[in-house]
């Protein structure tokens, strides 16, 4: 398979335009004849859905929450980047491309990149008209502040709760159409299957999570908007809902999936507190302006941490990394987290956390700037671990937040079966092998608000749509299918719980293809996945029928999924000879223990083709080019 | 810890339910009240037992789709907080809980724990927004809101739509869920051309979905887990009057039918 990106060539600054300006149009009359399904009511299905209803097409909008406001876009805390230059410190759509080439560690594609940086002004413009409350100065004027380590102030903020903020945004819109009748809002409704005629997409097989019913749904295209699969380590800060599912499915329909052991990492997380914990809460990075992080010199120092005197102490950012100290960038603290723990230094009962003490800081500032600037996240953690950090240090540790990975889009975001397109986390288009901090939001929306509807519609006017009949066999065979998956799950009638499997899962990835991955520890967990995937299917007990709300048959389907794409992981962490981004193999490391890219072998996004459960899948690669932007290496010495 | 729970069980919408006594053997007073729950669940499964139903998603008390009662109150005992962020060491050993689903008209109960709140999407579809396409908008800085508007709107707009507010109301409303949108919305000068419609088109919906009226009892405030104020239901009270006696925004007769209605269903 040769694949296409369609990236216009020429000057970057013009591509975007004389791009547009070359697809075809759908006459205004005609946009009403055509159907659209977008899964997934987040930042880019919810923007989508609103987008396309507005333009005129026919809009069916499905998620598998009980409504399209509870997507986990709303738990985006910190903010969202635009190249607008407010505070004319330097920053300009070209800084904004320039710094997220870099961030992704050299692995994403110069066309995309660009036209997110030049789609940000235009989203929060568009934010701004629908009253999304962004935090304001006295004057009036828009405030900015500079987020994860940029030497500039382009990130807009609604507190501590922007990505809540801009999902309401969106979904009002989307309700907007709601009631204007464009778009049919199917909640609690998940998408289990993709329907693919002649080689195109044409609609999916959905489960009624109330009642059980197996339906099709038929449209002239399929966007996907489903997230990122995060939860594939069951502890992660992903919503527990959130899943691997849809696109899994379309992968084994044909779509293939590209660099799917991009993971991030996120360092300030408060630790786990034991077997029972269902998933990992963030807080904000901003904490380590402040806070210093360090574990005991002694292995298995006991005492508490306000009885450690200070030269038993071991500052290890600020002695690894004296000009950043402990605002290295977010994968370097992860690992160093990780090797401390491994080093069996490790603080709190499990002996996987590191402190992160503000003691210096409120001697040094006093309690209330403290408490001014942190104020929410100190009460957040006490709430959550029963502690006050104004008295004693802070306990964190890294955890999944983010998945680069996903489906391969080319510049149109189109997968690679026609008429499928992937938006937002979903797919694995513009962060590289690692995501800068504010710029999931963008991605979401520029896909959702400007990019996809404008290209769909060159799909939409260049195709004929032929009336497919819902006994067709292709649909007939789809609906077979997730039958059968359902069925199976629930006459296994085995003894362990779908939690159990998903948990012995997560640990498995998270020792083997988590922050950092040997070629050894990869084979060894591409040894245990398929036993364990085996085990799953002989003795997962799922309990009720499938007629029925039915949480547990829910989750088995997921977890089956995971399973599969878990081993997709390892396979490409594996390919990967290199470390580069959020992927960290220990056999490429500089001599003093920094990531190695290998550039001459590795400047390739790996898409992957999906050939039956437990064989090999074939590796495709998409050459990256770099015009503009030279590979350099990342230093924070 | 031990705890003894009293859970709602209802198979179905249709089925009648009833409260089903459990007892929970070994609390960590560390775990969330969803994670004690996760833990009921799995000794259930373990012994064939089908597994209590409940909402839930983030977990981090932004999403909004947890939510339920115990002992009488909406998200438990502890204020501005959601189930899924109260935890257990705010209960004591032995102490007896009674878990029961959101009871309003407009929130039918699907399955034990699990109501039904698409209501609250026909709320907002009715008219919760401000009708601006992709594509039309200024830019940012050419509309300028003074900060404290922006900040009370900020205030308003971090309702979650969990429903709390409706559970805990004695007369089902859901005034605090409408104002906060309305307040939102119209302390923006972006949100102010469409105020007088929107109040109108909300509070009929409202009517029409079975909400009660507000009787300021302010039981909503007490247990919104974002601590939004009274203070939004007045400002959609003085919208409301505006428009309905004004016309602004609706035709007369149109005005009157929900005025009449709005009067009807308060005095039922």
């Amino acid at each position: 398979m040769q694949l296409d990106s369609k990236a216009p060539g020429g000057p970057i600054e013009t591509r975007w335009d004389r791009h547009r300006f070359s697809l075809k149009l759908v006459n205004p009359a005609n946009k009403r004849k055509h159907t659209v399904i977008v899964v997934g009511s987040g930042l880019a299905g919810g923007s989508a859905s609103a987008t396309l209803a507005e333009l005129g097409y026919n809009v069916k909008c499905f998620c598998f929450q009980d409504s399209p406001r509870r997507a986990h876009s709303i738990a985006a805390q910190g903010g969202i980047n635009a190249a607008k230059n407010y505070h004319n410190d330097g920053d300009s759509i070209y800084r904004l491309f320039y710094d997220t080439v870099k961030g992704g560690d050299f692995r994403s594609r110069e066309s995309n990149v660009y036209r997110l940086a030049q789609i940000s002004v235009n989203i929060i413009d568009q934010c701004v008209a629908q009253g999304v409350p962004f935090a304001r100065e006295y004057s009036g004027y828009l405030d900015n502040r500079s987020f994860g380590g940029a030497q500039v102030s382009r990130t807009f903020y609604a507190r501590g709760q922007t990505g809540q903020q801009l999902l309401l945004g969106a979904y009002q819109a989307l309700e907007r159409q709601v009631g204007a009748g464009k778009v049919q809002m199917f909640p609690r409704t998940e998408m289990l299957d993709l329907i693919v005629i002649d080689g195109k997409a044409r609609g999916i097989v959905t489960r009624d999570l109330i009642t059980g019913k197996i339906e099709s749904h038929l449209a002239d295209a399929v966007v996907l908007g489903t997230g990122g699969y995060g939860n594939i380590y069951y502890l992660s800060t992903n919503a527990k809902g959130s899943n691997a599912t849809a696109i899994w499915r379309a992968h084994k329909r044909g779509a293939l999936f590209a660099n799917p052991c991009y993971t991030q990492i996120h360092p300030t997380c408060i630790p786990v507190s034991g077997e029972y914990q269902s998933k990992l809460t963030l807080m904000s990075e901003s904490l380590r302006n402040d806070g210093r992080v360090w574990v005991p010199l002694k292995r298995g120092d006991q005492r508490p941490p306000a009885k450690i005197p200070e030269n038993e102490r071991d500052y290890y950012l600020e002695r690894r990394y004296p000009s950043f100290g402990n605002l290295v960038p977010r994968d370097v603290a992860s690992r160093n987290a990780k090797a401390v723990c491994d080093e069996g230094r490790g603080v709190g009962e499990s002996g996987l956390a590191v402190y992160l003490d503000f003691r210096d800081a409120i001697e040094r500032l006093g309690r209330h700037v403290i408490r001014e600037r942190y104020g929410n996240l100190f009460d957040m953690y006490e709430r959550i671990t029963g502690e006050n950090p104004y008295l004693t240090a802070m306990r964190i540790f890294p955890a999944i937040h983010y998945t680069m990975g996903g489906l391969w889009v080319d510049y149109n975001l189109m997968s690679t079966i026609p008429g499928l397109y992937v938006i937002g986390e979903a797919n694995f288009s513009d962060h590289g092998a690692n995501r800068l901090g504010a710029s999931a939001l963008m991605q979401g929306l520029a896909d959702g608000y400007f990019v996809l509807p404008n290209t769909i519609g060159d799909y939409l006017a260049s195709n004929k749509f032929e009336a497919i009949p819902s006994s067709h066999p292709a649909v007939r065979e789809a609906e077979t299918q997730v039958t059968c998956i359902a069925r199976r799950l629930l006459e296994t009638k085995g003894s362990r719980s779908v939690d159990s499997f998903h948990r012995e899962l997560g640990k498995l990835m998270w020792d083997y293809c988590g922050m950092s991955r040997t070629a050894e520890g990869l084979e060894h967990a591409l040894s245990q996945i398929p036993a364990l995937r085996e085990q799953f299917w002989r003795e997962v007990r799922v309990l009720g029928n499938g007629e029925e709300l039915n949480q547990s048959l829910e989750k088995a389907g997921r977890v089956a999924d995971f399973f599969e794409l878990a081993e997709l992981m390892c396979m490409d962490a594996l390919d990967r000879n290199e470390s580069c981004g959020g992927h960290f193999r220990e056999e490429y490391q500089t001599a003093d223990g920094e990531a190695a890219r290998d550039d001459s072998h590795y400047s390739y996004s790996a898409a992957w083709e999906f050939h039956g459960v437990g064989n090999a899948a074939e590796l495709h690669k998409e050459p990256l080019v770099f015009e503009y932007v030279h590979p350099t290496q990342r230093s924070y010495k | 810890m031990r705890l003894t729970l009293h859970i709602w069980r209802q198979r179905n919408a249709q089925e009648k339910g009833r409260m089903v006594r459990y007892e929970v053997p070994n609390v960590n007073q560390d775990m969330s009240f969803l994670e004690m729950l996760d833990v009921l669940n799995e000794d259930l499964i373990a012994k064939g037992e089908e597994p209590v139903a409940f909402d839930h998603d983030c977990r981090e008390g932004i999403c909004g789709m947890c939510g339920f009662m115990i002992n009488g109150v909406a998200h438990g005992p502890l204020r501005g907080t959601t189930v899924c962020q109260l935890h257990m060491r705010h209960f004591r050993d032995g102490q007896e809980l009674y878990l029961e689903p959101w009871r309003a008209r407009a929130f039918p109960v699907m399955r034990d724990l699990v109501v039904n709140r698409s209501a609250f999407d026909r709320l907002i579809a009715a008219g919760g927004f401000i009708s601006v396409s992709t594509g039309s908008a200024p830019d940012g800085n050419a509309i300028l809101v003074p900060k404290e508007n922006c900040d009370r709107a900020m205030d308003a707009a971090a309702c979650i739509g969990c429903g709390a507010c409706v559970a805990m109301c004695p007369n089902a409303s859901a005034s605090l869920f409408m104002g906060a949108k309305i307040s939102h919305l119209g302390l923006l000068p972006q949100g102010r051309p469409e105020r007088d419609k929107r109040v109108v088109a909300m509070v009929s919906q409202s009517i029409a979905e079975k909400f009660g009226s507000c009787t300021n009892i302010g039981e909503c405030e007490a247990v919104c887990p974002k601590e939004i104020r009274l203070e939004v239901i007045a400002r959609m009270n003085r919208d409301f009057l505006r428009a309905t006696w004004t016309g602004r925004g609706v035709s007369r007769d149109e005005a009157e039918q929900v005025s009449n209605n709005s009067l009807a269903e308060s005095r039922r």
